[in-house]
């Protein structure tokens, strides 16, 4: 059994852990262990950079009303929604173009 | 019971109780599931937040990554207090308890060794910035106007020599304070600097490292670090910790893809 013995007082820790710091050790660090759910870990890791990069802090970032991944398709299943729900309706107008009034039909 | 399992660490057991208040990811208090001389520790997660489906849009909402990120670390924090606990991936999730038993009984022997390997020991975050711009004596000493183009030339040049001057010295500042850290540590990782636009901190961050640190140590690692804050101008040091052993943990994955090679 462990006995802790006396540490420092924590730093920079807590509550205000700065949210790049603790993204970078829950993500990225500690043991990788398959579950019974299995999420795609190149999807965290592409996740990670994607973080890294973009949103190091969340907190900060909204502060200051930066939003704009909410609208990215890479960083936002909203706005990836909202992308295919456009391009759908564009491609759909596009048949109705090229073929007035016909179901389109696989050419066997 | 119905709800998955979301296992936020293994550990020896340990006889002092976590915090009461203390709620894991979903809202329940994370409870102990002994396994052989090992304990997970666990909370129920709601599948529809949880399911394979609902995870992968999850994580791509930063919101509910960042509330989720932040309650995982609260949890292995509070471990972190009482026990050495060996922090698990976020988001790793289990069908029922006897999916993590399975799990541990699989990786046991992994796992005692990397908790033999890190008992007693805590992690230390440490970054140095240099800050953007040179400190200027321009409070006390107004630089004169220049006059001349050859002036203002003369004057952007020494500018840029003071700025690489920064630079150089940073970069023996944070190659001697890693060496000093080093030593005082039972093991050390660098880490891919953290962008400075966005942590939200001031600078550029040349070095983002980890120490591997005895708890009995720590105060002396502390104090070394603290105590090299004021040596550099222009450059800052940042300390973040103690943490779970985040950093040093994930050989476990690594040993038993060797054992299992052999």
């Amino acid at each position: 059994m462990t006995t802790p013995s006396r540490l420092p007082d924590p730093y920079g820790q807590g509550q205000s852990a700065n949210l790049a710091d603790i993204l970078e050790r829950v993500l990225d660090k500690g043991v990788v262990i398959a579950g019974d759910i299995k999420i795609n870990l190149l999807d965290i890791e592409l996740l990670t950079i994607k973080l890294r990069l973009v949103v190091a802090s969340v907190d900060k970032a909204k502060e200051m009303g930066i939003d704009w991944w909410e609208s990215d398709p890479a960083l936002s299943s909203r706005a990836r929604h909202d992308e295919l729900t456009r391009e759908n309706a564009e491609l759909r107008e596009r048949l109705r173009e090229l073929d007035p009034g016909r179901v389109p039909k696989e050419a066997s | 019971m119905s709800g998955l399992r979301y296992v936020y660490a293994v550990c020896r057991p340990f006889g002092a109780a976590l915090q009461a208040q203390l709620t894991g990811v979903a809202g329940d208090p994370p409870r102990l599931l002994a396994h052989g001389d090992l304990v997970a520790v666990v909370s129920r997660v709601p599948e529809a937040d949880f399911g394979e489906e609902a995870l992968r849009a999850h994580l791509e909402d930063l919101d509910w990554l960042a509330g989720t990120a932040r309650a995982h670390q609260q949890v292995i924090d509070a471990l972190t207090a009482v026990t050495t606990p060996l922090p698990l991936r976020l988001a790793t999730v289990f069908r029922d308890d006897s999916g993590v038993r399975t799990m541990m009984e699989r990786r046991e022997d992994a796992f005692r060794r990397t908790l033999d390997r890190l008992e007693g020991r805590v992690e230390w975050g440490v970054k140095v910035f240099v800050e953007a711009e040179p400190e200027r004596p321009a409070a006390a000493e107004p630089a004169p106007r220049p006059v001349t183009g050859r002036d203002y030339l003369r004057r952007r040049r020494e500018q840029s020599r003071a700025g690489e001057d920064l630079w150089t010295r940073a970069e023996g500042f944070a190659t001697g304070l890693h060496s000093t850290l080093s030593s005082l540590a039972d093991d050390a990782r660098l880490h891919a600097p953290q962008n400075p636009r966005l942590s939200g901190a001031a600078g550029r961050n040349v070095l983002n490292a980890a120490y591997l640190v005895r708890r009995d140590a720590s105060e002396e690692f502390v104090e070394r670090v603290d105590r090299t804050k004021d040596d550099a101008p222009g450059i800052r040091v940042e300390l973040t910790g103690p943490w779970a052993a985040y950093s040093f943990a994930g050989d476990a994955a690594g040993e038993e893809e060797a054992g299992a090679g052999s």
